[in-house]
């Protein structure tokens, strides 16, 4: 198990434009690391650079303590999964499996002993003498897993493996890789532009876009204290709701709603921000509450989800989106009162996007350990 | 090839189901049969015809015009297996082809293998490459027959210049046959050189980033994952150059017309002899078909022998 680390690695293929920049994080020995963002931000550039596939063209990379930024990707000693899984097609199962063994010149019976053990462990035991054509997406990527972990490497790579996988084996596939990676030990770095993978699987997530390190955290940190809108919005599904807002009379001025009162001092001396607010933490303004924080808005859809409901309404120019839980039996055109508070909203800086305050309210849904 | 627009009616998969509508029953095969209809008419006229036709005149003697004017039965294959000439013509093609396929199809992957590397500047050698396939049989025998000539010749100009012994290249019998085989390598080079290479491009990517990963060198991966990834190409092409080389023809008319002492009198060439210029166009025939049954024999082989080693994604 060895910890990779990135010293302002930087990658500009063939031009100036630089696809990434700057990354600096250290991935620590036995770590299930993320990297996520949305489609084209330089993930896989990432993956590649750290698997030898693309040069780096500026920075350092290090793998246990070695700078490996000239290391030959075999020399690296890491394994990889690629999203299409590459597997052989003229080869069997067994074949791809011990790929690389055979390459190293394993034993034979050596080989055969670690096929059968991590068939076994993934289940494709049934198939070791098929060709790849002759199973189903599922048992592909069970194969390109079983591939990447049979080489006992310490730092295991995969590139997007579930993307091809409908959505119920993804979740399936999603705790059966934790697990795997949790038994072995090994240091996984896992490239998803799914949120709610990141959200599931990472040990730390990496917040990534147009090849700039958005935040580097905990999975609830970076949920709770989101570093500025764009991850505020990409973390959360449904997405935080940004608006623009402005300060005035301690109070924060937002398009088509009421004016909040301002309960600190963390916006001293701000005038322009932006405002942002969890869909599970708008709330439903019920009768007692004062008119002056009841919010009435027109719904355009509704999503009920079994036990939650997700409601989108109209809001000044936009459109929000509110989450509760339990059936909501609203429809669409209704006009309903909604409470936002002081408590519940994350504030932005305009000109810099610094998160100034995150909310209070998410405290509220928090269980500790020793609650339980 | 344009069908005529064929009227159709719309009509429910129920109303098909209508048991003593024969004719509507079977439209489904009348629209396909006139879709077929232009390639049957063309294959019919220039291939199947004359192939009936071959196979019957091989039975009769002719007159000068090749009209048929005594049933012979079997005798001209009894004539042609005893003629010398025929074997000699038979061994010729046979030496040609096992020269010509192997050699010529190792030179265009050896080609392929090198224009796949990602080099700057690559894609004008691959033009290099693939530029003679442009060029007709005519004009590269006549460039070839340039460079065999024995005086002005470049290749014997290049000899003399180390004090080698000059070679006769298309006229002692045992050098004609490897001359005119170069040249046919040289020309069908392009045309398979093309293949591999479109082959080996829809090879993927990730096989062999995977296999760096895993540390597998150049060799290995030529061996474990190109070369099986290719078999389909290279059956194809393997197939396509056998049974070209069975019917080479123009070279051998441009550079020896099958001397010197019949040593290039390739099968086709001793055909066109003994049809055009002996007239005998019943003995002709009959080589035809055995030339015909040779193909078909090799290529039944390839194909049961071969397709094994073949892997189909
Ligand atoms: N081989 C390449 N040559 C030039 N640009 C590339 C190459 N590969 C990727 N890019 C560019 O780099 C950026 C990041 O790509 P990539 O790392 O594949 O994104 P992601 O995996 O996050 O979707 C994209 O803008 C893409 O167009
Ligand atoms: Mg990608």
């Amino acid at each position: 198990m060895k910890k990779v680390e990135l010293r302002n690695v930087c990658k500009s293929y063939d031009g100036p434009p630089q696809v990434v920049t700057n990354v600096n994080v250290t991935i620590n020995p036995g770590e299930f690391f993320i990297l996520v963002g949305p489609s084209g931000c330089g993930k896989s550039t990432i993956l590649r650079m750290i698997a030898g596939l693309e040069s780096i063209t500026g920075g350092q990379l290090l793998i246990g303590d070695q700078v490996a930024n000239s290391l030959m990707p075999s020399e690296r000693n890491l394994s990889m999964v690629f999203q299409n899984y590459a597997l052989y097609p003229h080869l069997t199962v067994k074949d791809n499996i011990v790929f690389g063994l055979h390459v190293k010149k394993v034993p034979k019976e050596e080989r055969k002993r670690r096929c059968e053990e991590v068939a076994a462990m993934l289940g494709l035991s049934d198939y070791l003498n098929r060709k790849p054509r002759h199973l189903s997406g599922g048992q592909r990527q069970r194969v390109a897993l079983a591939r990447a972990i049979v080489n006992e490497s310490p730092v295991c790579l995969m590139d997007e493996p579930l993307s091809n996988l409908d959505a119920k084996l993804r979740a399936h596939m999603r705790a059966e890789i934790r697990q795997i990676q949790r038994k072995l030990g090994i240091t996984m770095i896992y490239v998803t532009h799914d949120q709610m993978e990141a959200m599931t699987m990472g040990d730390r997530i990496m917040v990534l876009n147009k090849g700039e390190v958005q935040q580097v955290g905990h999975p609830l940190d970076i949920y709770n204290h989101p570093a500025n809108p764009f991850v505020a919005t990409f973390i959360g599904s449904p997405p935080m709701n940004v608006v623009d807002a402005t300060v005035a009379h301690n109070q924060i001025h937002i398009e088509g709603i009421k004016p909040i009162d301002i309960m600190d001092s963390q916006l001293a001396n701000k005038e322009i921000i932006q405002v942002g607010i969890r869909p599970e933490h708008i709330s439903f303004a019920s009768k007692e509450i004062e008119d002056k924080r009841r919010n009435i808005v027109e719904v355009v859809n509704v999503e009920v989800l079994g036990n939650e409901t997700v409601i989108a309404f109209k809001l000044g120019a936009g459109e929000w989106m509110a989450k509760w839980s339990g059936q909501w039996r609203v429809q669409i055109g209704d006009r309903i009162p909604l409470e936002i508070s002081y408590d519940a909203i994350s504030v932005f800086d305009k000109e810099s996007n610094e998160l100034i305050k995150s909310p209070k309210v998410s405290d509220l849904h928090v269980f500790e350990h020793e609650v339980i | 090839m344009n069908g005529q627009p064929v009227p159709q009616k719309t009509t429910t998969p129920m109303a098909n189901v209508n048991p003593s509508g024969f004719w509507k029953r079977s439209k489904n095969f009348r629209v396909a049969m006139l879709y077929l209809f232009p390639s049957f008419l063309l294959f019919s006229v220039f291939v199947f015809y004359p192939m009936m036709k071959t196979v019957y005149l091989s039975f009769f003697l002719t007159d000068y015009e090749g009209f048929p004017s005594l049933f012979v039965g079997l005798e001209n294959y009894a004539y042609i297996f005893q003629s010398e000439s025929f074997r000699k013509s038979i061994i010729a093609t046979f030496i040609f082809v096992l020269i010509t396929v192997p050699f010529g199809v190792l030179l265009a992957l050896f080609l392929a293998l090198l224009a796949n590397e990602k080099l700057k500047g690559i894609g004008f050698f691959r033009t290099i490459f693939a530029s003679n396939m442009g060029m007709s049989v005519a004009a590269s025998s006549v460039i070839w027959l340039f460079l065999f000539h024995p005086s002005i010749g470049a290749f014997n100009q290049f000899l003399a210049t180390f004090h080698l012994p000059q070679v006769e290249w298309l006229l002692d019998p045992s050098w004609a046959i490897i001359s005119v085989s170069i040249t046919t390598i040289w020309m069908n080079t392009g045309f398979a050189f093309l293949i591999i290479l479109g082959g080996l491009q829809n090879i993927d990517e990730y096989l062999y980033e995977n296999a760096n990963i895993e540390g597998a060198g150049y060799w290995y991966q030529l061996k474990r994952i190109t070369l099986p990834m290719l078999s389909p190409t290279m059956f194809f092409i393997i197939t396509v150059s056998l049974i070209n080389a069975f019917q080479t023809f123009g070279q051998v008319d441009i550079l020896t017309q099958g001397g010197p002492a019949e040593s290039t009198n390739l099968i086709v060439y001793s055909i066109y002899r003994e049809a055009f210029i002996n007239y005998q166009f019943g003995p002709a025939s009959a080589q035809s078909v055995v030339l015909f049954l040779c193909i078909l024999v090799v290529t039944i082989l390839q194909f049961k022998f071969g397709e094994k080693k073949v892997h189909y994604q």
